[in-house]
């Protein structure tokens, strides 16, 4: 009975023991791309969405400034999203209008709505690392999600605010990318992020993202209220908030092309 | 007290030794956590308004510490496929450097220009693979025509070129970073040349001078120190003739350089370049205090006095001068803690806790030593003896000659004092054996100086920049600055606005102005800012909401005088046409060249004070108002003279110069002391006239006096072949300042006291006290 006993805990332990290796038939790097199709198939369906976002820029001597953009996002089967922001503060950049059409390969496409000069511009520059509007966004954090702009590696499973997370990293397929490699907590339940760190062209810890305040669209999208974010190196941070989530609002491609820049207001 | 301690000293040496050891050794743990900071910001106090300025610029901006990689190819063409291929991989490169938040080069300079409705915005060489001979003139005329780029990082005829590797120093571990970021960089340098050999490479900017003054100190130190040795070593042995006198000495310098650096460790104190000279200066000052003992001692001997006997004459002799002159020495030292700029105050500190530390030994570890190690006495020579005599002889005939002969020149070098310049320019801190030097000083033949003055202006509104009245203030501030004679460089807003300008326009070159609309201006940079890459953004020249903008003009190198009458051109230019903005202006140049005026005002108060206690001390010694004030002009005029003769030899004086008259101060008081006390000795105790009484302090305490004085000028001496100006500087006024105090208390000080010393009042205020009676015979003991 003892002996019966012993063989079969050692059997347990035998199994618990080739559990990860039968796992590791899949490799981190496999299962970091997994990860990365599983999250962006989680979120699939939202169509168009609308929002207001409010930044917050703070630096090191704590002064602050104020940024508010209206922002409507179409989703594009197999490619980036499109997305026209109108900004309204600033003040004097009130109505000017930008217009991406995202590629989840290649250069993004870019034009800009100059209210004063009452002229749209196509901005023809492979840079996208910079900052978004003074902020400690760059246009390449904000843009969508698409498993092809990086590679991945599965790193842990770790606990996180949103329950076990996955700890992935990412490396930039566009050589333009300000950044060597990311890597991001995404809850194992919902794939939603919270948490990124960013680490720059000479590896080191450049920004840190966290997300918070999420909500429920749709019954499965999950949007955050709140993103941070901080950068390590300049010691300035920016806040910024979302408001008035809205889904499936019958927007659509006529919505989003360079005479539409023009009218939106 | 005194004698007891001495008796236990004597009878029981070994335990002196081993009781010294263990301290020494103790102390000597410290030593580890003795670092070099090498940060220019060290030199400033917390307190310094400059530094409070530029770290609050800082804050707002972002920061601006760089190197410079000088690129020259040899063929005199930066415009070659071959060179920008390089230039472009070096740039990639730059990205790697520890710290790194920005790298700028003629290659990945941000283009802007515009096609119908298309605005490009890209690195000037895109890939240098595929750039050809044919592309080459186009490149070098867009980059010459560039007023961000001209003398910035391109020389006119584009044969000189930077790359500039911005780097932000998280300041959490000071003492590593530094070291660091130069490491990859030299090694970045050397891998250039390797694939490069026909380009030449040289390191300038504010990195590579924070590294040059930990380098220039601690390769000095490991030359210089030794060097002093031996010039200790060689003349004791050559002017005692003692080998274990020599021998005893070393060990009690040994000991009190090693205590006190240990010391200074175990408290806190971290290395700068002045304070790490403390070693040559302790070593110096330590001598003397032997010297004097050895010198009693042996002269004992001589008498046939037995060893034992002799050394405990020595102390007893000795104890009170030569604690008098360290406490007065310490308390010189000590008035650096006036000094603005904390490297001083720790040298004085960690000099005068040296000097209190080498006085203890002196009088409990040397006499332990000698008792132990054999000492011969060879027959008495007085030959030395005759030549001082002979002196005093020929001071006393020509007294009435020497007076105001002496007089004469004591002012006539002292008028020069105020001649002097004042000057503090870290690039000259270094001499011109130093590679930082070498390259700062080939960068500005070839492109721009390392003098930068960085301006801010607020306009008190959110997007305030974006105002045309404040873009036309700017515009006009930058091409005011352009026609300044100094000015190398402009970097300014107003220049990219107006390309933004002509951009939007078709680039047709009539609109490279500025926008008279503020939204217009506003949409533009926008436009801009969105298209500019990671790390070469607006950040370093716009706040964050864009209230205020910094504009950076880079000047020729600057004395401290033309850096702040620049200073108040730029202020008064603000006040002439634009007064309603708030303006900064801040820089490390700006901060070296006001701290020589303010460290100069904070060490007169700091002199003052010292002089006031040392005098006190002297009149309490030499029990006598009146000479106590006889003893301000030797004290006082030697300081003053050195910085006359200082006019004739280099004529600017700085940080460095402006500490050394509190620091001779305690330095020289010994010399008077040493020679009034035997004066008034004479007058007082053996009723001599003036005459007498200066030939008897000639021939008791001369020879003493200008063995120490070859000792201190020796050392000070080694000191000024530094080759870290600020160190070299010091230490040869120091020099000259000591042997001019020599000479004064020689020639003029005798004279001066047999005319005023009249013979009217036959001593009165003597023999009454026994301690002087001690001291009596000590005197005559000493000759």
């Amino acid at each position: 009975m003892i002996v019966l006993k012993k063989s079969l805990n050692s059997l347990v332990v035998l199994g618990l023991m080739t559990a990860p290796l039968i796992a590791s038939a899949e490799t981190a790097e496999e299962k970091g791309t997994r990860i990365a199709v599983e999250a962006k198939a989680s979120d699939k369906g939202w169509q168009d969405m609308q929002t207001s976002m409010n930044m917050i820029l703070r630096n090191k001597q704590g002064q602050e400034s104020v940024r508010d953009i209206r922002l409507k996002s179409l989703e594009i089967e197999n490619d980036g999203d499109k997305s026209l922001s109108v900004f309204d503060k600033p003040k004097d950049v009130k109505g000017t209008a930008f217009l991406s059409f995202s590629h989840a390969v290649g250069a993004d496409e870019q034009w800009l709505y100059l209210p004063k000069l009452k002229r749209v511009k196509r901005i023809a520059s492979r840079n996208k690392s910079g900052p978004f509007m003074g902020s400690e966004f760059s246009y390449e954090d904000l843009s969508s999600f698409e498993v092809e702009k990086y590679t991945y590696k599965f790193l842990r499973d770790e606990a996180c605010e949103g329950g076990t997370c996955y700890v992935v990293e990412q490396y930039p397929v566009d050589k333009n990318s300000g950044y060597t490699r990311r890597i991001a907590w995404l809850d194992q339940t919902e794939y939603r992020p919270w948490k990124i760190e960013f680490f720059d062209r000479k590896d080191s810890l450049l920004k840190t993202l966290t997300y918070h305040e999420y909500n429920e669209y749709e019954g499965k999208h999950w949007r955050p209220n709140l993103m941070k974010m901080v950068n390590h190196q300049s010691g300035k941070s920016t806040d910024l908030t979302y408001s008035d989530y809205t889904f499936k609002t019958g927007l659509g491609e006529n919505d989003f092309n360079k005479n539409t820049l023009k009218r939106a207001r | 007290m005194k004698d007891r301690i001495f008796r236990f000293v004597l009878d029981h040496p070994v335990w002196v030794i081993l009781l010294t050891m263990l301290f020494v050794f103790g102390s000597a743990y410290g030593a580890k956590n003795l670092v070099f900071k090498s940060d220019y910001r060290v030199f400033f106090s917390e307190e310094n308004p400059q530094l409070t300025a530029f770290e609050s610029m800082q804050k707002i901006y972002s920061k601006s510490d760089n190197v410079a990689f000088i690129i020259s190819p040899n063929d005199g063409q930066v415009f070659t496929p071959k060179t920008l291929k390089a230039i472009q991989e070096l740039t990639t490169e730059s990205w790697q450097v520890p710290f790194s938040t920005r790298v700028d080069s003629i290659t990945n300079f941000q283009h802007t220009w515009s096609e119908e409705d298309d605005m490009f915005v890209e690195d000037l060489v895109l890939d240098a693979e595929t750039v050809t001979d044919a592309d080459m003139p186009r490149l070098k005329e867009i980059a010459i025509n560039e007023p961000l780029l001209l003398h910035k990082l391109i020389s006119p005829q584009a044969h000189v070129t930077l790359v500039n590797v911005t780097v932000q120093l998280p300041g959490i571990n000071p003492v590593e970073e530094i070291p660091q970021v130069v490491s990859k960089i030299r090694e970045m340098q050397a891998q250039f040349i390797e694939k490069n050999p026909d380009i030449s490479v040289r390191l300038s900017g504010m990195v590579m001078m924070n590294n040059s003054f930990a380098e220039s100190s601690l390769s000095d130190n490991a030359v210089l120190v030794p060097i002093m040795f031996a010039v200790v070593l060689l003349g004791m042995i050559f002017l005692l003739r003692t080998f274990s006198g020599t021998f005893a000495t070393v060990i009690i310098i040994i000991f009190t350089i090693v205590s006190t650096m240990g010391l200074a460790g175990h408290t806190g104190f971290f290395l700068t370049g002045p304070s790490s000279t403390t070693p040559i200066m302790v070593l110096t000052l330590a001598v003397a205090d032997c010297i004097h003992i050895l010198t009693t001692m042996f002269y004992e001997m001589r008498q046939g006095v037995e060893k034992r006997k002799a050394i405990l004459d020595s102390l007893r002799i000795n104890f009170q001068p030569i604690f008098l002159t360290s406490v007065t020495t310490a308390i010189g030292f000590l008035s650096l803690n006036f000094s603005d700029s904390p490297p001083f105050r720790d040298l004085g500190n960690m000099v005068a806790a040296g000097v209190m530390l080498a006085f203890i030994f002196s009088i409990t570890l040397f006499p332990a030593m000698l008792s132990l190690l054999p000492l011969r006495v060879k027959a008495t020579k007085d030959g030395k003896h005759d030549f001082m005599h002979r002196f005093a002889g020929f001071v006393v005939k020509n007294r009435k000659v020497l007076l105001p002969g002496m007089s004469a020149i004591m002012i006539s070098v002292i008028v020069f004092m105020p001649q002097n310049t004042l000057n503090d320019d870290f690039v000259k801190y270094f001499d011109t054996s130093v590679p930082f030097r070498q390259a700062t000083d080939y960068m500005q033949e070839n492109i721009s100086g390392l003098s930068t003055m960085e301006i801010s202006i607020e306009t008190g509104e959110a997007s305030g920049i974006n105002d045309p009245k404040f873009l036309q203030a700017v515009g006009d501030l930058t091409e005011w600055l352009r026609t300044q004679s100094e000015t190398d460089h402009v970097s300014s807003l107003s220049d990219i606005i107006k390309r933004l300008n002509k951009n939007m326009h078709g680039d047709d070159p009539s609109y490279y102005t500025l926008p008279g609309d503020r939204e217009l201006s506003a949409q533009y940079l926008l436009l801009y800012e969105m298209s500019l890459p990671y790390g070469l953004d607006l950040n370093n020249q716009l706040n964050v909401d864009k209230s205020s903008a910094r504009v950076i003009a880079t000047f020729r190198n600057l004395t401290s005088t033309e850096q702040i009458e620049i200073e108040e051109r730029i202020y008064s230019w603000f006040t002439d046409n634009a007064p309603d903005y708030q303006v900064e202006i801040a820089s490390p140049n700006l901060m070296f060249a006001h701290i020589g005026q303010r460290n100069i005002k904070s060490m007169l108060l700091g002199t003052t004070v010292a002089l006031i206690l040392i005098s006190l001390i002297l009149g309490f010694a030499l029990k006598s108002i009146k000479f106590g004030l006889i003893s301000l002009i030797p004290n006082i005029a030697p300081a003053a003279m050195g910085f006359g003769i200082w006019y004739f030899i280099d004529g600017q004086i700085g940080l460095a110069l402006s500490v050394v008259a509190g620091m001779t101060l305690g330095i020289i008081v010994d010399d008077t002391v040493h020679f009034l006390s035997k004066y008034l000795h004479a007058r007082r105790d053996r009723n001599k006239d003036p005459k007498a009484a200066v030939e008897y302090a000639f021939a008791s305490v001369g020879r003493a006096l200008w063995v120490t004085t070859f000792v201190l000028v020796a050392g000070f001496m080694v000191l000024a072949q530094s080759s870290f100006k600020l160190n070299a500087d010091m230490g040869l006024l120091t020099a000259i300042t000591i042997l001019i105090a020599l000479i004064v208390d020689f020639l003029f000080l005798p004279a001066l006291l047999m005319k005023l010393d009249k013979n009217d009042h036959p001593t009165t205020e003597n023999t009454s006290n026994p301690a002087e009676g001690d001291n009596n015979d000590c005197v005559k003991k000493i000759a």
